[in-house]
């Protein structure tokens, strides 16, 4: 089993510099900032369902940089719908990084969906998406994170988890501090901004 | 631009509001679609400078008009009045980060509705934005529907305010089948 926390920083290791993260509200979240709290990285704590778009609307917006959205099974069953929202703009630069521990963690553990009988990759697949991958196991994820990285986007890897509790590492929770900060260093960093 | 793929129709109001948005400068738009917005939707397809996202609900185009904004680029969502409580909880984000926003909404459940199914959104639409934070403007000319859509541009990206703009259904003429 891969442990969630250790795969969020395999992957954000060594991260490009012009890798821009928006992390879904809950374990995700904590994750991201866990493997490093960097002003690139936008923390969702609430918004349910919206991480998928926000990402699309960020990535249509910075042609130029790549976009990771890292979210959990839960956010992304709920914003299912925008699976097919991201593929019919199919933006190269936006990839989608699944945490899928088959369970809603922050409410006590409850099966989700994705523990029953849905497979978000393949959901995602027939939406659109160009590549998805899925690592049971951590010797896969390395094409998982190869993927996300680097692979010609709308793009989407599943990591599968199990739903052990970590300590929850919590980044700043005042939106407007997020949101100045990731536009303040974004102003700094002039990639790819379209006009 | 290439206003040689589309015209309005001369007396089409939504020529005004479509001068208005890029006046502002809008450069992404996202849509439910309706017949009332059809004309100004098929306007910003057919811009090069506006980048158009159709949705599969409505509350994905909070979302995404917030990453757009967080990228630096201005947006405007257009949607009818029954999807706006498919928002709701995700209008907390632009409050909780002080996004801003605007939305143009056709209205239905008003003004000579035939569709009693219409009715119960419809009546709770403006009450539904301005207690998730909106300044709610509602139009009933086209001239306001055009000043107003200016004015919401200014209110969100300047002051960093969600606004709504509601096209009354007197506005739209109401649907008959």
């Amino acid at each position: 089993m891969i442990e969630r926390r250790k795969a969020i920083a395999a992957i954000l290791e060594d991260r490009p510099d012009n890798l821009l993260v928006i992390s879904g509200l809950g374990s995700p979240t904590y994750d991201v900032a866990a493997a490093g709290d960097v002003a690139q990285n936008f923390y969702l704590w609430g918004a349910m369902g919206g991480a998928a778009a926000m990402g699309l609307g960020l990535a249509l917006a910075r042609p130029n940089a790549r976009v990771l959205v890292v979210t959990g099974d839960g956010e992304m069953l709920m914003g299912m719908g925008s699976l097919a929202t991201v593929a019919a703009k199919a933006p190269a630069n936006l990839a989608m990084l699944v945490i899928d521990n088959e369970a809603f963690g922050e409410t006590g553990g409850q099966t989700s969906h994705t523990g029953k009988t849905t497979n978000l990759a393949a959901v995602a697949l027939a939406c659109g998406f160009r590549q998805v991958a899925t690592a049971y196991k951590p010797a896969e994820l390395n094409a998982v994170k190869q993927l996300v990285l680097e692979g010609n986007g709308p793009v989407l890897g599943v990591v599968k988890t199990n739903s052990d509790e970590l300590p929850r590492v919590l980044p700043e929770r005042d939106g407007h501090i997020i949101r100045n900060r990731f536009k303040t260093a974004l102003a700094g960093q002039q990639h790819g901004e379209s006009e | 631009m290439k206003a040689d793929l589309f015209s309005f129709a001369a007396e089409d109001w939504r020529a005004g509001i479509f001068t208005a948005l890029k006046t502002h400068g809008v450069r992404q738009m996202a849509y439910v679609p309706d017949a009332g917005h059809a004309s100004l939707i098929n306007a910003c397809l057919a811009d090069s400078e506006i980048n158009c996202t159709v949705l599969t609900t409505e509350e994905e185009g909070v979302a995404l008009l917030a990453g757009a904004e967080l990228g630096g680029q201005r947006g405007v969502m257009l949607m009818q009045s029954s999807g706006v409580g498919n928002c709701v909880n995700m209008f907390s984000l632009l409050k909780s980060c002080g996004f801003p926003f605007v939305t143009l909404v056709t209205m239905r459940g008003e003004w000579g509705e035939f569709n009693p199914w219409q009715m119960p959104m419809g009546q709770a639409t403006e009450e539904t934005f301005r207690r998730s934070g909106f300044i709610v403007y509602r139009a009933d000319t086209g001239e306001d529907a055009a000043a107003m859509t200016a004015s919401a541009m200014r209110l969100a990206y300047d002051s960093n305010c969600p606004v709504a703009v509601l096209l009354s259904q007197r506005l739209i003429g109401a649907k008959d089948f």
